[in-house]
């Protein structure tokens, strides 16, 4: 029982990181319709921006704010200069995004060292709940609240601002959005660097919780693909449900099928986009 | 001093030069090439540098001449995986015609290679802990100055039965052959013991939150892991933000609580009690010198990476001096490394069983904070540990290698 | 013919060199090397069927690569023999292969790849995880090579030519495919799909049957790849092997019988050679796949093409214009 119960508990603090690492997947993938292949890097890289903040003397919600607009930053630089250049053609694209990932692992590499680094916790977050018996730290709830809190934020940007109208212009039909006069370009620049910026800042809020070391670029764009697929490209809801399905996909499917693990967590994927390629909540392309 | 890899093509262009100059200027000796399998990419890299700072660590103390030759290091990054170990393997066997090969790092990067290095007749100085490679298939060329996977574990079950007087035991380690055969020994001695071990996990070698694992650690006495890589430290904080660590008690095998980590952890590793064949605390000479050096150089407590490539070191330099002007040839240099005993090496004295398996001290320690620093204080010794333990040699051959399934898991609820 | 002399002259120095490589490497590192150049290259050949004239992009084949290796090597460790794990690994290969068209050819563009990778994970994640079955990040050891015609490829330059007759049959077999009607009509449902459906063509046929072409070389490419290593291991299947293969296909140049080749060369004398000089090759081999996508989007082989071409008769033309100057100063 208490098993189960703190499964399910942490389903939902993970599902809260991931969010924070899908949300600018999930707008880039819809606005532009390239699977970013170095969001795990941005992930990575700003985690590691985060720890060198922390290292002088910047507190943890700070660091983890420079970095997200570090990160911003190079993410727009890296769109402006090179993506642009070949845009609508998907394939390079691809390949370049998976290109720097290879540059962003090894820089990582160089100059952070292959040590894993895991920051302490803010104090203030420290500690664990008790109810019952079970221990259950207080930080990974503030995951969970932060990424409400983004989410909201989200929504309101998306919803409720001209820039989130042409955003979702642009989501729905490029070329309409390009023809009634949006700067599809400046926003794809915009949004880019917002989802990389957002990703960095979930590098750095997790980083006490899961620590930062070589090779994580690699083990989180996999779940941001996940999520984005079940969730459905560009659509924020859909990536806030998809992470909260894959934390407890993840949670569940290693404790009690360790052996079928990645199966469990693949196939869905797999499942979803053979039969609704749109995914659960993505509107049906026409 | 720091040796570059740009070493090597000078030496290339050296030995060109010396073949083009008229005899009586090669009165030189050639260089006595030692090659470094090390990981520098992926999640192994943290031990993977230490084992390169260890090792250059020896030679330039020893101002990069052993027994009177002049040394060549090479260093490969097989990248972490068993491939690659195997490329690079080659690439120093065949290429740069190393006369010795140190590492490699992990389990099955060795297990990829041993037939390899037998073929080619290259002795090889192993870190990696593959047990059979020094048992049922020990072989003339490797031998292994650090330990095998299960040779600190027996010893912690032992002190786990005896000493703790535990009773009920899980464990939990890597989905890999390391991890296998540090539990299997550890299950061995405790249920040999009175002990129980009710609970095996093992969790991938690539785990982004340890939560699912740990929640199921429940009703036993303590909880015995043999994380590897920078895998120790994000179980360590996750066992202790879900409070299970103030309620079971932690046990580490040498990988999980290497000194060289302890720069990485906080609070949450106090009171964890580990096995390893190294403590930075060991009071020999060459350790001083030894810790100094990496204090100085690196910036860092040393551990097990580093201390075994610079006794791997000391032991080429022993076997090179016993066989003089005869160390070019890599059949003898395989034998007489394994009749190297040392007195002072950093982890004390050493010599080695007729498999190439080192005999040596084993530590246990218990981990505190001193002076606002953690270490790892030495509060067992176990003296001249072998790899079979007190086990009878014949005896422990004749079973099947430690596995996931051997021991067979009796008690487990 | 002017066009063709040259054209045949490199394809027959080619040949030469290639079969005489033994001789003059003289090395048996080098031989190795060049060994895995090639293994590669028939991996990046048979994704290329997909990617360069399907249209078709895949980051899943290192699964496909992955499977004929596992099942070889489990099949060998379990005591049957080299002939019978061999056919049963290229045999189970296409099977998976077939699995994977039927799931992935639902669509194109973006969401094949995606399926694909997908798809891949899941095998990966088999490999790594099931260690009942697979021997998880163990691996698994494969004790001996086999014979070929009573001959040991034991030795490096044995296997050389064992890789070497694989590839050369590969070569051909992709150079008939290409210029067959099938390869054709395999280019005409990456351009006109529709307009090929109303011709008559059933597209989705077509392009399964190129995904069991490109998945049976693929199997065979896995195949050479663990009698090379002789072990295998999960991350071989990784989302990483996947996309160095089609940084392969791309760098070298989709839709070219050479791209593939130079692309594997590349990624191989990288990793293997370079990394020994360089010490951050990872990142040299990320900034080398940036320029060549950035600069020559079509690959290395048609852009430098385009460069030796566009220099040609940038050098032509100052020729002419200075005879005709010549000509009209002698006048």
């Amino acid at each position: 029982m208490s098993l189960w119960l703190t499964l399910a508990v942490n389903s939902i603090a993970l599902g809260g990181l991931l969010f924070l690492l899908s949300a600018g997947f999930s707008l880039i993938f819809g606005l532009m319709r390239i699977p970013n292949l170095m969001h795990g890097s941005f992930f990575m890289l700003g985690a590691y921006l985060g720890v060198t903040f922390l290292d002088k003397g910047v507190t943890f919600w700070l660091a983890a704010l420079l970095s997200g607009v570090a990160m911003a930053l190079i993410g727009s630089l890296i769109e402006r200069f090179l993506l642009k250049r070949l845009s609508g053609q998907e394939l390079p694209q691809v390949l370049l995004t998976l290109g720097f990932s290879f540059i962003i692992a090894d820089l990582c590499l160089m100059i952070w060292t292959g040590d894993p680094w895991q920051p302490a916790t803010p104090a203030e977050l420290r500690g664990a709940l008790q109810v019952a018996g079970l221990f259950f730290p207080i930080y990974r709830l503030a995951i969970v609240a932060v990424a409400v809190v983004v989410a909201i934020a989200l929504w309101l940007l998306v919803d409720w601002t001209r820039l989130g109208a042409k955003i979702r212009a642009g989501v729905d039909d490029p070329p309409i959005a390009r023809m009634v006069g949006i700067p599809v370009s400046r926003l794809f620049t915009l949004v880019f660097a917002l989802g990389a910026g957002l990703a960095a800042f979930g590098g750095v809020v997790g980083a006490p919780y899961l620590s930062v070391y070589p090779g994580m670029d690699a083990e989180m764009l996999p779940l941001a693909l996940i999520v984005v697929i079940l969730g459905g490209t560009g659509s924020l809801v859909g990536a806030f449900v998809g992470s909260f399905i894959i934390g407890f996909l993840f949670n569940f499917g290693q404790a009690m099928f360790p052996d079928l693990a990645y199966v469990i967590l693949f196939l869905p994927m797999v499942l979803v986009l053979v039969l609704r390629p749109q995914g659960l909540f993505g509107k049906v392309v026409s | 001093m720091k040796i570059q890899r740009r070493t090597v093509l000078k030496g290339m262009l050296a030995a060109s030069a010396a073949v083009a100059a008229p005899p009586f200027l090669r009165a030189q000796p050639a260089s006595f090439k030692i090659g470094l399998l090390t990981v520098k990419t992926g999640p192994l890299a943290q031990g993977g540098n230490q084992m390169e700072q260890g090792i250059l660590t020896f030679l330039t103390e020893k101002n990069n001449t052993l027994a009177g030759r002049k040394i060549e290091f090479i260093s490969a990054d097989t990248g972490g995986n068993p491939a690659g170990a195997k490329t690079k393997a080659q690439e120093l066997i065949e290429r740069d015609k190393v006369n010795v090969i140190l590492g490699p790092l992990a389990a099955f990067e060795l297990l990829a290679i041993t037939d390899y290095v037998r073929d080619n007749a290259t002795p090889l100085l192993s870190i990696a802990a593959a047990e059979d490679v020094t048992q049922r298939k020990a072989n003339p060329f490797i031998i292994r100055p650090s330990a095998t996977s299960a040779q600190c574990c027996h010893a912690m079950g032992d002190y786990a039965a005896k000493e703790l007087k535990f009773k009920r035991a899980a464990t939990i380690s890597e989905d890999f052959a390391f991890g296998y055969e540090q539990m299997a020994g550890f299950q061995r001695v405790f249920e040999d013991n009175g002990g129980k071990v009710v609970k095996k996990l093992w969790p991938p070698l690539v785990t982004p939150d340890y939560t699912p694992y740990i929640a199921q650690l429940s009703n036993v006495d303590c909880v015995f892991n043999g994380f590897a890589g920078s895998n120790p430290v994000k179980f360590m904080r996750a066992y202790a933000d879900l409070g299970v660590k103030y309620k079971i008690p932690l046990l580490a095998g040498w990988t999980a609580m290497d000194d060289a980590l302890l720069k990485s952890l906080s609070d949450e590793a106090i009171g964890v009690i580990s096995a390893a064949w190294y403590s930075s605390e060991a009071n020999t000479p060459s350790n001083k010198r030894f810790v100094e050096a990496m204090q100085k150089n690196y910036l860092t407590l040393p551990g097990g990476y580093s201390a075994g490539m610079y006794v791997a070191g000391q032991c080429v330099e022993a076997a090179m001096q016993m066989l003089g002007d005869k160390a070019d040839d890599r059949t003898a240099l395989a034998a007489a490394l394994h009749k190297v005993s040392l007195t002072d090496t950093p982890r004390g004295a050493v010599k080695f069983d007729s498999y190439g398996n080192v005999i040596g001290d084993v530590f246990i320690r218990r981990c505190e904070r001193k002076g606002g620093q953690l270490v790892n204080t030495v509060i067992k010794t176990y003296p001249n540990v072998s790899q079979f333990w007190t086990y009878d040699e014949k005896a422990f051959l004749a079973n099947p290698v430690y596995s996931r399934d051997y021991p067979p898991a009796k008690n487990l609820e | 013919m002017s066009g063709r002399a040259p054209r045949l002259a490199a394809i027959g120095v080619a040949i030469v060199l290639l079969l005489t490589l033994p001789a003059w490497v003289a090395n048996s590192y080098y031989v190795n090397v060049a060994s895995q150049i090639l293994l590669w290259a028939v991996a990046a050949l048979a994704l290329n069927v997909l990617v360069g004239y399907g249209g078709l992009v895949s980051l899943g084949h290192a699964a496909l690569f992955g499977t004929a290796g596992y099942t070889a090597a489990l099949l060998l460790q379990a005591g049957h023999g080299h002939f019978v794990a061999d056919f049963a690994a290229i045999g189970f290969t296409l099977l998976v292969s077939a699995i994977f068209a039927i799931l992935s050819l639902r669509s194109t563009g973006i969401t094949f790849l995606m399926i694909t990778l997908a798809l891949g994970q899941i095998l990966w994640g088999i490999a790594y995880r099931w260690a009942s079955l697979t021997q998880g990040d163990n691996g698994v050891n494969v004790t001996t090579r086999p014979h070929l015609f009573g001959i040991s490829l034991a030795t490096a330059d044995a296997f050389y030519y064992a890789v070497l007759a694989a590839f050369a049959l590969a070569v051909i077999s992709m150079a008939i495919f290409v210029n067959s009607p099938f390869g054709a009509s395999l280019r005409g449902t990456r351009d006109q799909p529709r307009r090929m459906n109303a011709l008559g063509y059933n597209v989705w046929l077509i392009r399964f049957l190129a995904f069991l072409f490109s998945g049976f070389w693929t199997g065979v490419a896995g195949l050479l790849f663990v009698y090379y290593n002789q072990f295998i291991s999960p991350q071989i299947m990784a989302l990483q092997t996947s996309a160095e293969i089609l940084l392969m296909v791309i760098s070298g140049g989709t839709a070219t019988l050479l791209g593939p080749i130079a692309g594997a060369a590349i990624v191989v004398i990288m990793k293997n050679v370079a990394s020994a000089y360089i010490e951050r090759w990872n990142l040299v081999l990320g900034v080398i796949f940036v320029l060549i996508i950035s600069f020559m989007p079509d690959g290395l082989i048609p852009g430098t093409t385009r460069i030796w071409r566009y220099g040609w008769q940038a050098l032509r033309a100052r020729i002419a214009s200075a005879r005709s100057v010549r000509r009209a100063g002698a006048s």
